[in-house]
Protein backbone atom coordinates (compact mmCIF):
# COMPACT_ATOMS: atom_id res chain seq x y z
CA UNK A 1 0.00 0.00 0.00
CA UNK A 2 2.94 2.31 0.49
CA UNK A 3 3.19 2.91 -3.22
CA UNK A 4 -0.31 4.37 -3.19
CA UNK A 5 0.56 6.90 -0.48
CA UNK A 6 4.10 7.72 -1.48
CA UNK A 7 3.25 10.49 -4.02
CA UNK A 8 1.24 12.31 -1.35
CA UNK A 9 4.41 13.01 0.61
CA UNK A 10 5.38 15.70 -1.88
CA UNK A 11 3.57 19.03 -1.70
CA UNK A 12 3.82 19.59 -5.44
CA UNK A 13 2.22 16.20 -6.10
CA UNK A 14 -0.63 16.98 -3.73
CA UNK A 15 -1.21 20.32 -5.42
CA UNK A 16 -0.96 18.65 -8.83
CA UNK A 17 -3.60 16.08 -7.92
CA UNK A 18 -5.96 18.68 -6.53
CA UNK A 19 -5.45 20.85 -9.61
CA UNK A 20 -6.06 17.87 -11.91
CA UNK A 21 -9.28 16.99 -10.12
CA UNK A 22 -10.59 20.58 -10.17
CA UNK A 23 -9.68 21.03 -13.81
CA UNK A 24 -11.14 17.62 -14.60
CA UNK A 25 -14.43 18.44 -12.89
CA UNK A 26 -14.69 21.81 -14.67
CA UNK A 27 -13.90 20.48 -18.11
CA UNK A 28 -15.84 17.25 -17.89
CA UNK A 29 -19.04 18.99 -16.75
CA UNK A 30 -18.81 21.64 -19.42
CA UNK A 31 -17.69 18.97 -21.85
CA UNK A 32 -21.13 17.36 -21.69
CA UNK A 33 -22.59 20.37 -23.48
CA UNK A 34 -19.56 20.62 -25.75
CA UNK A 35 -20.22 17.04 -26.90
CA UNK A 36 -24.00 17.26 -27.06
CA UNK A 37 -23.89 20.55 -28.97
CA UNK A 38 -21.14 19.26 -31.26
CA UNK A 39 -18.73 22.00 -30.23
CA UNK A 40 -15.54 19.92 -29.98
CA UNK A 41 -13.89 21.81 -32.82
CA UNK A 42 -14.82 25.08 -31.15
CA UNK A 43 -13.25 24.07 -27.84
CA UNK A 44 -10.10 23.09 -29.72
CA UNK A 45 -10.07 26.49 -31.40
CA UNK A 46 -10.57 28.41 -28.16
CA UNK A 47 -7.72 26.45 -26.57
CA UNK A 48 -5.31 27.24 -29.39
CA UNK A 49 -6.23 30.87 -29.69
CA UNK A 50 -5.17 31.55 -26.11
CA UNK A 51 -1.61 31.44 -27.35
CA UNK A 52 -1.28 35.07 -28.52
CA UNK A 53 -2.91 36.23 -25.28
CA UNK A 54 -0.32 34.33 -23.29
CA UNK A 55 2.53 35.75 -25.34
CA UNK A 56 1.25 39.33 -25.06
CA UNK A 57 0.86 38.88 -21.31
CA UNK A 58 4.42 37.56 -21.13
CA UNK A 59 5.86 40.53 -23.03
CA UNK A 60 3.99 42.94 -20.77
CA UNK A 61 4.86 41.01 -17.62
CA UNK A 62 1.21 40.33 -16.82
CA UNK A 63 -0.11 37.11 -15.39
CA UNK A 64 -0.03 34.69 -18.31
CA UNK A 65 -3.41 33.22 -17.40
CA UNK A 66 -5.04 36.63 -17.49
CA UNK A 67 -3.76 37.00 -21.05
CA UNK A 68 -5.10 33.56 -21.88
CA UNK A 69 -8.54 34.33 -20.43
CA UNK A 70 -8.83 37.59 -22.38
CA UNK A 71 -7.77 35.94 -25.66
CA UNK A 72 -10.10 32.99 -25.12
CA UNK A 73 -13.10 35.17 -24.32
CA UNK A 74 -12.43 37.43 -27.32
CA UNK A 75 -12.13 34.38 -29.54
CA UNK A 76 -15.26 32.77 -28.19
CA UNK A 77 -17.32 35.91 -28.65
CA UNK A 78 -15.74 36.63 -32.04
CA UNK A 79 -16.61 33.19 -33.36
CA UNK A 80 -20.13 33.52 -32.01
CA UNK A 81 -20.50 36.90 -33.69
CA UNK A 82 -19.07 35.76 -37.03
CA UNK A 83 -21.25 32.67 -37.07
CA UNK A 84 -24.54 34.29 -36.10
CA UNK A 85 -25.49 36.05 -39.32
CA UNK A 86 -25.32 32.92 -41.46
CA UNK A 87 -22.95 34.75 -43.78
CA UNK A 88 -20.33 32.22 -42.81
CA UNK A 89 -20.79 28.65 -41.70
CA UNK A 90 -19.69 28.30 -38.13
CA UNK A 91 -16.97 25.75 -38.80
CA UNK A 92 -15.56 28.11 -41.41
CA UNK A 93 -15.58 30.99 -38.92
CA UNK A 94 -13.86 28.77 -36.36
CA UNK A 95 -11.24 27.65 -38.84
CA UNK A 96 -10.41 31.22 -39.83
CA UNK A 97 -10.18 32.63 -36.29
CA UNK A 98 -8.45 29.54 -34.91
CA UNK A 99 -5.64 29.34 -37.44
CA UNK A 100 -5.17 33.11 -37.57
CA UNK A 101 -4.87 33.54 -33.81
CA UNK A 102 -2.60 30.51 -33.42
CA UNK A 103 -0.37 31.77 -36.21
CA UNK A 104 -0.19 35.14 -34.47
CA UNK A 105 0.93 33.37 -31.31
CA UNK A 106 3.61 31.41 -33.16
CA UNK A 107 4.95 34.54 -34.87
CA UNK A 108 5.11 36.33 -31.53
CA UNK A 109 6.86 33.39 -29.88
CA UNK A 110 9.37 33.18 -32.69
CA UNK A 111 10.28 36.81 -32.07
CA UNK A 112 10.96 35.99 -28.43
CA UNK A 113 14.37 34.76 -27.30
CA UNK A 114 12.87 32.68 -24.52
CA UNK A 115 10.90 30.06 -26.41
CA UNK A 116 11.10 27.61 -23.49
CA UNK A 117 9.01 29.94 -21.33
CA UNK A 118 6.00 29.04 -23.45
CA UNK A 119 6.50 25.30 -23.71
CA UNK A 120 4.71 24.59 -20.43
CA UNK A 121 1.71 26.44 -21.81
CA UNK A 122 1.77 24.33 -24.94
CA UNK A 123 2.10 20.94 -23.23
CA UNK A 124 1.03 21.75 -19.67
CA UNK A 125 2.83 21.49 -16.36
CA UNK A 126 0.44 20.46 -13.65
CA UNK A 127 3.34 19.65 -11.33
CA UNK A 128 4.32 23.30 -11.41
CA UNK A 129 0.95 24.57 -10.12
CA UNK A 130 1.40 26.97 -7.21
CA UNK A 131 -1.02 27.52 -4.37
CA UNK A 132 -2.08 30.80 -6.00
CA UNK A 133 -2.74 28.98 -9.28
CA UNK A 134 -4.75 26.43 -7.36
CA UNK A 135 -6.99 29.13 -5.94
CA UNK A 136 -7.49 30.53 -9.43
CA UNK A 137 -8.46 27.12 -10.73
CA UNK A 138 -10.85 26.63 -7.80
CA UNK A 139 -12.55 29.96 -8.49
CA UNK A 140 -13.02 29.10 -12.18
CA UNK A 141 -14.31 25.65 -11.21
CA UNK A 142 -16.85 27.28 -8.90
CA UNK A 143 -17.97 29.78 -11.56
CA UNK A 144 -18.35 27.13 -14.27
CA UNK A 145 -20.13 24.58 -12.06
CA UNK A 146 -22.37 27.27 -10.56
CA UNK A 147 -23.28 28.60 -13.99
CA UNK A 148 -24.07 25.14 -15.32
CA UNK A 149 -26.34 24.61 -12.35
CA UNK A 150 -27.99 28.03 -12.61
CA UNK A 151 -28.50 27.92 -16.39
CA UNK A 152 -28.95 24.17 -16.71
CA UNK A 153 -32.51 24.20 -17.96
CA UNK A 154 -31.85 27.02 -20.40
CA UNK A 155 -28.80 25.24 -21.83
CA UNK A 156 -30.87 22.09 -22.12
CA UNK A 157 -33.72 23.78 -23.96
CA UNK A 158 -31.56 25.78 -26.34
CA UNK A 159 -29.78 22.55 -27.25
CA UNK A 160 -32.81 20.30 -27.66
CA UNK A 161 -35.22 22.73 -29.29
CA UNK A 162 -33.80 26.17 -30.04
CA UNK A 163 -36.95 27.25 -31.91
CA UNK A 164 -39.13 26.65 -28.87
CA UNK A 165 -36.60 28.54 -26.78
CA UNK A 166 -36.80 31.57 -29.07
CA UNK A 167 -40.59 31.40 -29.12
CA UNK A 168 -40.76 31.77 -25.34
CA UNK A 169 -38.31 34.67 -25.37
CA UNK A 170 -35.17 32.74 -24.39
CA UNK A 171 -32.38 33.96 -26.64
CA UNK A 172 -30.42 31.06 -28.11
CA UNK A 173 -27.59 33.42 -28.99
CA UNK A 174 -27.33 34.71 -25.44
CA UNK A 175 -27.07 31.16 -24.08
CA UNK A 176 -24.45 30.41 -26.67
CA UNK A 177 -22.36 33.37 -25.54
CA UNK A 178 -22.67 32.26 -21.92
CA UNK A 179 -21.50 28.79 -22.89
CA UNK A 180 -18.62 30.19 -24.94
CA UNK A 181 -17.39 32.35 -22.07
CA UNK A 182 -17.58 29.39 -19.70
CA UNK A 183 -15.72 27.37 -22.29
CA UNK A 184 -13.00 29.99 -22.45
CA UNK A 185 -12.61 29.98 -18.66
CA UNK A 186 -12.48 26.19 -18.52
CA UNK A 187 -9.95 26.03 -21.32
CA UNK A 188 -7.64 28.37 -19.49
CA UNK A 189 -7.65 26.21 -16.38
CA UNK A 190 -7.09 23.12 -18.48
CA UNK A 191 -4.07 24.70 -20.14
CA UNK A 192 -2.25 24.57 -16.80
CA UNK A 193 -2.87 20.87 -16.49
CA UNK A 194 -2.44 19.51 -19.99
CA UNK A 195 -1.44 22.51 -22.12
CA UNK A 196 -2.97 24.20 -25.12
CA UNK A 197 -2.57 21.19 -27.38
CA UNK A 198 -4.35 18.60 -25.24
CA UNK A 199 -7.07 20.69 -23.62
CA UNK A 200 -9.83 19.47 -25.90
CA UNK A 201 -9.23 15.92 -24.72
CA UNK A 202 -10.18 16.85 -21.15
CA UNK A 203 -13.25 18.60 -22.47
CA UNK A 204 -14.50 16.00 -24.91
CA UNK A 205 -13.26 12.52 -24.03
CA UNK A 206 -14.80 11.98 -20.55
CA UNK A 207 -18.16 13.37 -21.70
CA UNK A 208 -18.10 11.27 -24.87
CA UNK A 209 -17.30 8.20 -22.77
CA UNK A 210 -20.21 8.94 -20.45
CA UNK A 211 -22.66 9.25 -23.34
CA UNK A 212 -21.74 5.70 -24.33
CA UNK A 213 -22.63 4.43 -20.87
CA UNK A 214 -25.89 6.15 -20.01
CA UNK A 215 -28.94 7.71 -21.64
CA UNK A 216 -29.81 10.04 -18.79
CA UNK A 217 -28.47 13.56 -18.73
CA UNK A 218 -27.89 13.55 -14.98
CA UNK A 219 -25.85 10.36 -15.26
CA UNK A 220 -23.97 11.68 -18.26
CA UNK A 221 -22.76 14.54 -16.05
CA UNK A 222 -21.92 12.19 -13.18
CA UNK A 223 -20.25 9.68 -15.48
CA UNK A 224 -18.23 12.38 -17.20
CA UNK A 225 -16.84 13.65 -13.90
CA UNK A 226 -16.18 10.07 -12.72
CA UNK A 227 -14.23 9.20 -15.89
CA UNK A 228 -12.32 12.43 -15.59
CA UNK A 229 -11.38 11.73 -11.95
CA UNK A 230 -10.29 8.17 -12.74
CA UNK A 231 -8.13 9.49 -15.60
CA UNK A 232 -6.63 12.25 -13.48
CA UNK A 233 -5.71 9.92 -10.63
CA UNK A 234 -4.35 7.26 -13.00
CA UNK A 235 -2.33 9.82 -14.95
CA UNK A 236 -1.04 11.30 -11.71
CA UNK A 237 0.34 7.95 -10.50
CA UNK A 238 1.75 7.09 -13.92
CA UNK A 239 3.45 10.47 -14.09
CA UNK A 240 5.02 9.95 -10.66
CA UNK A 241 6.26 6.41 -11.10
CA UNK A 242 7.26 6.50 -14.76
CA UNK A 243 8.48 10.10 -14.75
CA UNK A 244 6.45 11.10 -17.78
CA UNK A 245 4.40 14.20 -18.56
CA UNK A 246 1.44 14.34 -16.18
CA UNK A 247 -0.78 16.09 -18.75
CA UNK A 248 0.02 13.51 -21.40
CA UNK A 249 -0.55 10.64 -18.96
CA UNK A 250 -3.93 12.06 -17.89
CA UNK A 251 -5.10 12.45 -21.49
CA UNK A 252 -3.86 8.96 -22.39
CA UNK A 253 -5.81 7.57 -19.44
CA UNK A 254 -8.92 9.43 -20.71
CA UNK A 255 -8.42 8.01 -24.18
CA UNK A 256 -7.86 4.48 -22.87
CA UNK A 257 -11.06 4.63 -20.84
CA UNK A 258 -12.94 5.81 -23.90
CA UNK A 259 -11.41 2.99 -25.99
CA UNK A 260 -12.39 0.32 -23.48
CA UNK A 261 -15.91 1.75 -23.12
CA UNK A 262 -16.35 2.06 -26.86
CA UNK A 263 -15.38 -1.57 -27.44
CA UNK A 264 -17.67 -2.68 -24.62
CA UNK A 265 -20.47 -0.66 -26.18
CA UNK A 266 -19.88 -2.08 -29.64
CA UNK A 267 -19.91 -5.69 -28.48
CA UNK A 268 -23.06 -5.10 -26.43
CA UNK A 269 -21.67 -5.22 -22.90
CA UNK A 270 -22.92 -1.68 -22.32
CA UNK A 271 -26.26 -0.33 -23.49
CA UNK A 272 -25.75 3.35 -23.13
CA UNK A 273 -26.33 6.37 -25.35
CA UNK A 274 -29.05 6.12 -27.90
CA UNK A 275 -28.22 4.38 -31.12
CA UNK A 276 -31.81 4.51 -32.29
CA UNK A 277 -32.71 6.63 -35.25
CA UNK A 278 -36.20 7.91 -34.49
CA UNK A 279 -37.18 7.83 -38.13
CA UNK A 280 -36.48 4.14 -38.22
CA UNK A 281 -38.38 3.36 -35.05
CA UNK A 282 -41.71 1.74 -35.21
CA UNK A 283 -44.82 2.58 -33.31
CA UNK B 1 -49.51 46.23 -18.59
CA UNK B 2 -49.86 43.77 -15.80
CA UNK B 3 -47.78 41.41 -13.78
CA UNK B 4 -50.60 38.94 -14.07
CA UNK B 5 -49.98 37.14 -17.31
CA UNK B 6 -53.15 35.91 -18.90
CA UNK B 7 -54.67 35.02 -15.57
CA UNK B 8 -57.86 33.79 -17.21
CA UNK B 9 -55.96 30.83 -18.46
CA UNK B 10 -55.95 27.81 -16.25
CA UNK B 11 -54.92 24.33 -17.05
CA UNK B 12 -56.91 21.85 -15.09
CA UNK B 13 -55.66 18.51 -16.17
CA UNK B 14 -56.80 16.18 -13.48
CA UNK B 15 -59.85 16.16 -11.34
CA UNK B 16 -58.98 17.48 -7.93
CA UNK B 17 -55.67 18.95 -9.00
CA UNK B 18 -55.07 22.49 -7.95
CA UNK B 19 -55.57 24.97 -10.72
CA UNK B 20 -52.32 26.43 -11.91
CA UNK B 21 -52.64 30.15 -12.41
CA UNK B 22 -49.92 31.76 -14.43
CA UNK B 23 -48.13 34.80 -13.15
CA UNK B 24 -45.22 36.55 -14.73
CA UNK B 25 -42.14 34.86 -13.23
CA UNK B 26 -39.67 36.91 -11.15
CA UNK B 27 -37.07 36.81 -13.95
CA UNK B 28 -38.94 36.26 -17.23
CA UNK B 29 -36.99 35.30 -20.34
CA UNK B 30 -38.54 37.94 -22.52
CA UNK B 31 -38.25 40.81 -20.07
CA UNK B 32 -41.07 42.42 -18.18
CA UNK B 33 -42.79 44.06 -21.14
CA UNK B 34 -45.83 41.87 -20.86
CA UNK B 35 -49.27 42.74 -22.21
CA UNK B 36 -52.58 41.04 -21.63
CA UNK B 37 -54.77 40.20 -24.63
CA UNK B 38 -56.63 43.13 -26.13
CA UNK B 39 -60.39 42.94 -25.75
CA UNK B 40 -62.20 42.04 -28.96
CA UNK B 41 -58.97 41.01 -30.64
CA UNK B 42 -58.59 37.97 -32.82
CA UNK B 43 -56.08 35.27 -31.89
CA UNK B 44 -53.81 36.00 -34.82
CA UNK B 45 -53.90 38.67 -37.44
CA UNK B 46 -51.56 39.07 -40.39
CA UNK B 47 -51.98 42.23 -42.42
CA UNK B 48 -50.20 42.64 -45.77
CA UNK B 49 -47.38 40.43 -44.54
CA UNK B 50 -44.32 39.93 -46.73
CA UNK B 51 -41.26 37.91 -45.77
CA UNK B 52 -38.06 37.32 -47.77
CA UNK B 53 -35.07 35.09 -47.27
CA UNK B 54 -32.11 37.11 -46.06
CA UNK B 55 -29.70 35.62 -48.55
CA UNK B 56 -31.67 35.48 -51.77
CA UNK B 57 -34.16 38.29 -51.08
CA UNK B 58 -36.77 36.03 -52.66
CA UNK B 59 -40.22 36.61 -51.24
CA UNK B 60 -41.54 33.50 -49.54
CA UNK B 61 -44.63 35.23 -48.19
CA UNK B 62 -46.07 37.92 -50.38
CA UNK B 63 -48.71 40.37 -49.14
CA UNK B 64 -50.68 37.89 -47.04
CA UNK B 65 -53.57 39.08 -44.88
CA UNK B 66 -55.18 36.48 -42.69
CA UNK B 67 -57.12 36.53 -39.46
CA UNK B 68 -57.60 33.56 -37.18
CA UNK B 69 -60.24 34.05 -34.53
CA UNK B 70 -60.45 32.59 -31.11
CA UNK B 71 -61.73 29.05 -31.11
CA UNK B 72 -60.86 28.40 -34.72
CA UNK B 73 -58.83 25.65 -36.38
CA UNK B 74 -57.23 26.76 -39.59
CA UNK B 75 -55.20 24.61 -41.97
CA UNK B 76 -52.51 26.15 -44.15
CA UNK B 77 -52.34 23.94 -47.19
CA UNK B 78 -49.77 24.05 -49.95
CA UNK B 79 -46.73 22.45 -51.50
CA UNK B 80 -43.20 22.87 -50.22
CA UNK B 81 -42.17 26.47 -50.66
CA UNK B 82 -45.74 27.77 -50.51
CA UNK B 83 -44.90 29.78 -47.39
CA UNK B 84 -46.71 27.73 -44.74
CA UNK B 85 -43.78 27.27 -42.36
CA UNK B 86 -42.67 30.86 -42.88
CA UNK B 87 -46.07 32.17 -41.82
CA UNK B 88 -45.98 30.05 -38.69
CA UNK B 89 -42.45 31.15 -37.83
CA UNK B 90 -43.38 34.77 -38.35
CA UNK B 91 -46.33 34.37 -35.98
CA UNK B 92 -44.00 32.75 -33.43
CA UNK B 93 -41.55 35.63 -33.67
CA UNK B 94 -38.81 33.51 -35.22
CA UNK B 95 -38.71 35.48 -38.47
CA UNK B 96 -38.93 39.21 -38.88
CA UNK B 97 -41.20 40.26 -41.75
CA UNK B 98 -40.10 42.73 -44.41
CA UNK B 99 -43.39 44.55 -44.22
CA UNK B 100 -46.89 44.21 -42.85
CA UNK B 101 -48.07 43.61 -39.32
CA UNK B 102 -48.62 40.61 -37.09
CA UNK B 103 -50.87 40.83 -34.08
CA UNK B 104 -51.29 38.07 -31.54
CA UNK B 105 -54.34 38.71 -29.39
CA UNK B 106 -54.12 42.33 -30.45
CA UNK B 107 -50.50 42.79 -29.34
CA UNK B 108 -47.14 42.60 -30.99
CA UNK B 109 -45.52 39.19 -31.30
CA UNK B 110 -43.79 38.30 -28.03
CA UNK B 111 -45.96 40.53 -25.86
CA UNK B 112 -47.00 37.43 -23.93
CA UNK B 113 -44.62 34.61 -24.66
CA UNK B 114 -46.55 31.86 -22.98
CA UNK B 115 -49.68 32.50 -25.03
CA UNK B 116 -48.21 31.10 -28.26
CA UNK B 117 -47.00 27.52 -28.60
CA UNK B 118 -44.98 26.81 -31.71
CA UNK B 119 -44.40 23.18 -32.61
CA UNK B 120 -41.53 22.92 -35.07
CA UNK B 121 -41.14 20.21 -37.63
CA UNK B 122 -39.76 17.18 -35.84
CA UNK B 123 -36.47 17.48 -37.68
CA UNK B 124 -35.81 20.77 -35.87
CA UNK B 125 -35.58 19.01 -32.51
CA UNK B 126 -32.42 17.20 -31.35
CA UNK B 127 -34.03 13.87 -30.57
CA UNK B 128 -30.70 12.33 -29.56
CA UNK B 129 -30.28 14.62 -26.58
CA UNK B 130 -30.22 12.39 -23.48
CA UNK B 131 -33.45 13.44 -21.79
CA UNK B 132 -36.68 11.65 -21.09
CA UNK B 133 -40.11 12.36 -22.53
CA UNK B 134 -41.08 13.75 -19.14
CA UNK B 135 -38.18 16.24 -19.26
CA UNK B 136 -39.05 17.30 -22.79
CA UNK B 137 -42.66 17.98 -21.90
CA UNK B 138 -41.52 19.88 -18.81
CA UNK B 139 -39.72 22.37 -21.08
CA UNK B 140 -43.22 23.63 -21.92
CA UNK B 141 -43.37 25.01 -18.39
CA UNK B 142 -40.11 26.94 -18.71
CA UNK B 143 -41.84 30.08 -19.94
CA UNK B 144 -43.66 30.16 -16.62
CA UNK B 145 -40.44 29.60 -14.67
CA UNK B 146 -38.14 32.16 -16.25
CA UNK B 147 -34.56 32.26 -15.07
CA UNK B 148 -33.53 30.28 -11.99
CA UNK B 149 -36.91 28.80 -11.02
CA UNK B 150 -37.16 25.01 -10.91
CA UNK B 151 -40.13 22.70 -11.47
CA UNK B 152 -42.48 22.26 -8.55
CA UNK B 153 -44.97 19.57 -7.65
CA UNK B 154 -47.80 21.32 -9.52
CA UNK B 155 -45.66 21.49 -12.66
CA UNK B 156 -44.96 17.78 -12.43
CA UNK B 157 -48.68 17.11 -12.00
CA UNK B 158 -49.44 19.12 -15.12
CA UNK B 159 -46.84 17.22 -17.10
CA UNK B 160 -48.17 13.87 -15.91
CA UNK B 161 -51.74 14.84 -16.80
CA UNK B 162 -50.68 16.13 -20.19
CA UNK B 163 -48.83 12.91 -20.99
CA UNK B 164 -51.94 11.05 -19.98
CA UNK B 165 -54.07 13.23 -22.25
CA UNK B 166 -51.85 12.30 -25.19
CA UNK B 167 -51.82 8.62 -24.12
CA UNK B 168 -48.06 8.47 -23.66
CA UNK B 169 -47.85 8.19 -19.86
CA UNK B 170 -46.13 4.86 -20.23
CA UNK B 171 -43.33 6.58 -22.15
CA UNK B 172 -42.65 9.24 -19.52
CA UNK B 173 -39.28 7.85 -18.49
CA UNK B 174 -38.21 6.82 -21.94
CA UNK B 175 -35.33 8.49 -23.78
CA UNK B 176 -36.75 10.79 -26.47
CA UNK B 177 -34.54 9.14 -29.09
CA UNK B 178 -36.49 5.92 -28.59
CA UNK B 179 -39.81 7.42 -29.66
CA UNK B 180 -41.48 6.77 -32.97
CA UNK B 181 -42.50 9.71 -35.15
CA UNK B 182 -46.04 9.64 -33.82
CA UNK B 183 -44.88 9.46 -30.22
CA UNK B 184 -42.55 12.38 -30.80
CA UNK B 185 -45.44 14.44 -32.12
CA UNK B 186 -47.60 13.54 -29.15
CA UNK B 187 -44.80 14.59 -26.80
CA UNK B 188 -44.53 17.98 -28.53
CA UNK B 189 -48.28 18.53 -28.29
CA UNK B 190 -48.18 17.50 -24.64
CA UNK B 191 -45.56 20.20 -24.19
CA UNK B 192 -47.85 22.78 -25.80
CA UNK B 193 -50.63 21.79 -23.41
CA UNK B 194 -48.50 22.25 -20.30
CA UNK B 195 -47.40 25.60 -21.66
CA UNK B 196 -51.04 26.66 -21.28
CA UNK B 197 -50.85 28.36 -24.64
CA UNK B 198 -53.96 29.71 -26.30
CA UNK B 199 -52.64 29.83 -29.86
CA UNK B 200 -51.11 26.65 -31.26
CA UNK B 201 -48.88 26.98 -34.32
CA UNK B 202 -48.12 23.51 -35.64
CA UNK B 203 -45.76 22.78 -38.49
CA UNK B 204 -46.65 19.53 -40.23
CA UNK B 205 -47.76 17.74 -37.05
CA UNK B 206 -49.41 14.90 -38.94
CA UNK B 207 -46.59 14.20 -41.32
CA UNK B 208 -45.74 10.47 -41.31
CA UNK B 209 -47.56 9.61 -38.11
CA UNK B 210 -49.81 6.64 -37.40
CA UNK B 211 -53.62 6.71 -37.41
CA UNK B 212 -53.99 6.51 -33.65
CA UNK B 213 -51.76 9.56 -33.25
CA UNK B 214 -53.85 11.43 -35.83
CA UNK B 215 -57.00 10.58 -33.92
CA UNK B 216 -55.57 11.78 -30.62
CA UNK B 217 -54.07 14.94 -32.08
CA UNK B 218 -57.36 15.74 -33.82
CA UNK B 219 -59.25 15.28 -30.60
CA UNK B 220 -56.85 17.40 -28.56
CA UNK B 221 -56.93 20.22 -31.11
CA UNK B 222 -60.70 20.02 -31.36
CA UNK B 223 -61.02 20.24 -27.57
CA UNK B 224 -58.59 23.13 -27.55
CA UNK B 225 -60.66 25.05 -30.10
CA UNK B 226 -63.94 24.24 -28.39
CA UNK B 227 -62.83 25.98 -25.22
CA UNK B 228 -61.62 29.08 -27.03
CA UNK B 229 -58.09 28.20 -28.10
CA UNK B 230 -56.98 28.70 -31.69
CA UNK B 231 -55.00 26.44 -33.97
CA UNK B 232 -53.04 27.21 -37.13
CA UNK B 233 -51.56 24.14 -38.76
CA UNK B 234 -49.32 23.74 -41.79
CA UNK B 235 -50.21 20.49 -43.48
CA UNK B 236 -49.82 18.44 -46.61
CA UNK B 237 -52.48 16.05 -45.49
CA UNK B 238 -55.64 16.70 -47.51
CA UNK B 239 -57.36 13.51 -46.41
CA UNK B 240 -58.57 14.76 -43.06
CA UNK B 241 -59.03 18.43 -43.73
CA UNK B 242 -62.77 18.50 -43.34
CA UNK B 243 -62.69 16.40 -40.18
CA UNK B 244 -59.91 18.25 -38.46
CA UNK B 245 -60.30 21.90 -39.39
CA UNK B 246 -62.87 24.63 -39.72
CA UNK B 247 -61.17 26.43 -42.55
CA UNK B 248 -58.51 25.59 -45.12
CA UNK B 249 -56.30 28.34 -46.52
CA UNK B 250 -54.58 27.30 -49.73
CA UNK B 251 -51.20 28.89 -50.32
CA UNK B 252 -49.21 28.99 -53.51
CA UNK B 253 -45.87 30.71 -54.01
CA UNK B 254 -46.28 32.76 -50.86
CA UNK B 255 -49.75 34.04 -51.65
CA UNK B 256 -53.22 32.98 -50.55
CA UNK B 257 -54.78 31.19 -53.48
CA UNK B 258 -58.16 30.44 -51.92
CA UNK B 259 -59.98 30.01 -48.66
CA UNK B 260 -62.44 27.21 -48.08
CA UNK B 261 -64.87 26.81 -45.25
CA UNK B 262 -64.83 23.10 -44.58
CA UNK B 263 -68.04 21.14 -44.29
CA UNK B 264 -66.86 19.36 -41.14
CA UNK B 265 -66.05 22.67 -39.50
CA UNK B 266 -67.78 23.61 -36.33
CA UNK B 267 -71.33 24.66 -36.97
CA UNK B 268 -71.25 27.30 -34.27
CA UNK B 269 -68.47 29.15 -36.05
CA UNK B 270 -68.92 31.35 -39.04
CA UNK B 271 -65.61 30.65 -40.66
CA UNK B 272 -66.09 33.15 -43.43
CA UNK B 273 -66.12 35.99 -40.98
CA UNK B 274 -63.03 34.76 -39.25
CA UNK B 275 -60.58 34.06 -42.00
CA UNK B 276 -60.31 37.04 -44.20
CA UNK B 277 -58.05 37.74 -47.05
CA UNK B 278 -59.27 41.29 -47.06
CA UNK B 279 -58.36 43.92 -44.54
CA UNK B 280 -60.90 42.90 -41.95
CA UNK B 281 -60.38 42.60 -38.24
CA UNK B 282 -61.18 39.27 -36.62
CA UNK B 283 -64.38 38.80 -34.72
CA UNK B 284 -64.33 38.62 -31.01
CA UNK B 285 -65.74 35.46 -29.53
CA UNK B 286 -65.07 36.50 -25.97
CA UNK B 287 -62.21 35.95 -23.62
CA UNK B 288 -60.80 32.45 -23.90
CA UNK B 289 -60.85 30.25 -20.88
CA UNK B 290 -58.41 27.58 -21.85
CA UNK B 291 -59.07 24.41 -19.99
CA UNK B 292 -57.96 20.98 -20.94
CA UNK B 293 -60.02 18.65 -18.88
CA UNK B 294 -59.07 15.10 -18.34
CA UNK B 295 -61.12 12.92 -20.63
CA UNK B 296 -63.01 15.88 -21.98
CA UNK B 297 -64.51 15.10 -25.34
Amino acid sequence: MDWLLEPFELGLMRRALLASLLVGATCSLLGVYVVLRRMAFLSEAVAHTTLPGIVIAYFNKWNLLVGAVIAAVITAIGIGWLGRGQKLREDTAIGIVYSGMFALGIVMISSSKNFMDFTHMLVGNVLGVSTTDLWGIAVVCFIVCGSLWAFGKELLLTTVDPLHAETIGLSVQRMRYILLVLLALAVVTAIQAVGVVLTTALMVTPAATATLVTKRLKWVFIGSVAFSFISSITGWYVSYYFEVSAGGAIVLACTSLFGITYVAHRIGLIRGGSQVDPDESTQ
Amino acid sequence: MSSECCSENHLKLTQGAAECEHKLPPFPYGGRGHRDPQPSSSALDFQSLSVSYTRTHKKVVDDVSLTVSRGQRVALVGHNGAGKSTLLKAAAGLIRPDSGTIRVYGNNVGACHHRTAYLPQRSDVDWHFPITVNDLVMTGRYVHFGWFRRPRATDRQLVAASLDRLAISQLADRQIAELSGGQQQRALIARALVQQASLFLLDEPLNAVDESTRDIVDQVLSDHARIGGSVLVATHDLGRLSESFDVAVYLKSGRIESVEQLPGGRADFDAASRVNISDTAGQNVGEPSVRVLQGEQ
